[in-house]
């Protein structure tokens, strides 16, 4: 199951000239771009590991792809998202995000039913992945 | 007919000369580029530097051709276009630096055309893994530009083989390989000193394609600087002032630690403030001439006279109005 996360994850995967040219637009507004990877991709994990420091005061795009081709040399199975920081007064706050790398095989999540008191009905989402290997070897053939 | 046209004319693999109908006009060519502009306002507002200015015309016009060639399918080396400026201080190699970018920029070898300057500091780390991270951003920020590494000897400090420097200029090297279209480097500093770097690195000699030598201003030079100095800040010097600014010149140049445009800069800064003192102890009202001008006086106050008549060795060590090594004060034009 393709994990649609960020922007643009309902259109194909991004090739790294597109990647180029949405960096080159975040640089352009003056965000600070930042790497991050993770192997559980769970919709409410918000804290991915940051690779390496936001790269601030960048004037081209050519720092981060640098960084991101390391980034994928490092975790060739992981899902990599490229994160674009506002640090304008009032906002604050990541503007853009979207997903750079993602694994060979997403097995996807699986809906957990559990009863509890009354015959209630409690939902959660699972993800093969993450249930069937420990971190790191979750998305590895 | 337009250039991509004619790389597609071309048969695969062959380099063969074009037919004689596709020219092109190297006059048109520089003149859509742009550059005739930076090139111009290089002559105009630098003084002196002829042979600075040759070589960064020459640079253009390699470049100019290269580029021209490329879009006729001549096959050509990308250029390498990693420079040393090497030179005493203040004869104004960042300036010629930036004005490199820009021609870089515009040629189309540099897509943003900023510069970073960067020192020993910004480069080297201060404790064991401090020091890749510190080079990587610095590369980073200046990707798509010019990285300007002043004083770049300070990298290599033979004295100590624990030092970080030599990290620094590993990753260096691998970037300035690796990455020629993202980066162009440029070292800086005095001319032996640099030598003496460029003979323990000689990987780093090997990958720098253009040696600048930046020369000493001259007297007449200098004069003239500071007229275009005070230009600047809406002053000027009385006739008699001039005069003993001349003086003024020579009798530094002969001190040491003279920096050229630098200490020019230095002389007239202090010079300015003895004409504020003068008219604010005056009492009199004053009128704009009164306002703008530098007077003999304040000139001939300069402890350069008073110095010339009896020195001492301390009045030398005194008399040191900045640190060329240290390089904290910079020229603007």
């Amino acid at each position: 199951m393709r994990i649609t996360q960020g922007c643009f994850s309902f259109l194909p995967d991004l090739t790294d000239t597109q990647i180029t040219a949405q960096v080159a637009y975040c640089l352009q507004q003056g965000w600070a771009v930042s790497l991050e990877y993770t192997d559980d991709p769970h919709p409410r994990n918000n804290y991915w590991s940051m690779w390496g420091l936001p790269m601030f005061d960048l004037a081209d795009p050519a720092g981060v792809m640098q960084e991101l081709a390391a980034c994928r040399d490092a975790q060739p199975e992981h899902y990599i998202r490229v994160n674009a920081f506002d640090s304008t007064r009032g906002w604050e706050t990541v503007r853009m995000s979207f997903i750079a790398q993602r694994p060979s095989v997403e097995p996807g999540f699986r809906l957990v039913r559990q009863e509890t008191d009354g015959r209630k009905l409690q939902y959660r989402l699972e993800s093969y992945a993450v249930q069937r290997s420990p971190e790191g070897e979750r998305y590895s053939a | 007919m337009t250039a991509s046209d004619l790389q597609h004319l071309a048969p695969p693999g062959e380099t063969a000369p074009p037919a004689v109908e596709h020219r092109i006009d190297l006059a048109a060519e520089y003149a859509e580029a742009g550059i005739a502009d930076v090139l111009e306002r290089l002559d105009r507002d630098l003084v002196g530097l002829a042979p600075v200015k040759r070589r960064v015309r020459e640079i253009a016009a390699l470049l100019l051709v290269d580029r021209v060639r490329q879009r006729l399918g001549l096959a050509t080396q990308a250029p390498s276009l990693h420079m040393s400026f090497t030179g005493n201080p203040g004869t104004g190699k960042t300036t010629v630096a930036m004005r490199m970018a820009e021609i870089l920029q515009r040629l189309g070898y540099c897509r943003r055309g900023h510069v970073v300057p960067v020192t020993r500091d910004d480069l080297v780390g201060q404790y064991i893994g401090h020091t890749a991270p510190k080079t990587k951003e610095v590369l980073k920020r200046a990707m798509g530009g010019v990285l300007f590494i002043d004083e770049a000897y300070y990298l290599y400090r033979p004295e100590n083989e624990k030092d970080y420097g030599q990290e620094a200029i590993e990753i260096l090297l691998q970037v300035m390989e690796n990455q020629r279209d993202d980066l162009v480097v440029i070292l800086a500093g005095y001319a032996e000193r640099m030598e003496h770097f460029f003979e323990s690195n000689p990987g780093m000699k090997s990958r720098i394609a253009h040696h600048v030598d930046f020369p000493d201003y001259g007297s007449a030079e200098l004069g003239e600087i500071a007229e275009r100095m005070l230009a600047q800040w809406n002053y000027r010097f009385d006739p008699a002032a001039r005069l003993a600014f001349n003086e003024y010149i020579t009798l530094r140049r002969a001190r040491p630690h003279f920096a050229n445009a630098r200490s020019i800069r230095n002389a007239l800064d202090r010079m300015r403030m003895r004409q504020a003192l003068r008219l604010f102890e005056s009492g009199a009202t004053v009128d704009a001439l009164a306002l703008t001008t530098l007077t003999e006086a304040d000139v001939r106050a300069s402890r350069q006279f008073s110095a010339a008549a009896a020195r001492t060795l301390a009045d030398d060590e005194r008399d040191v109005d900045f640190d060329p090594e240290r390089g904290t004060d910079r020229i603007d034009y």
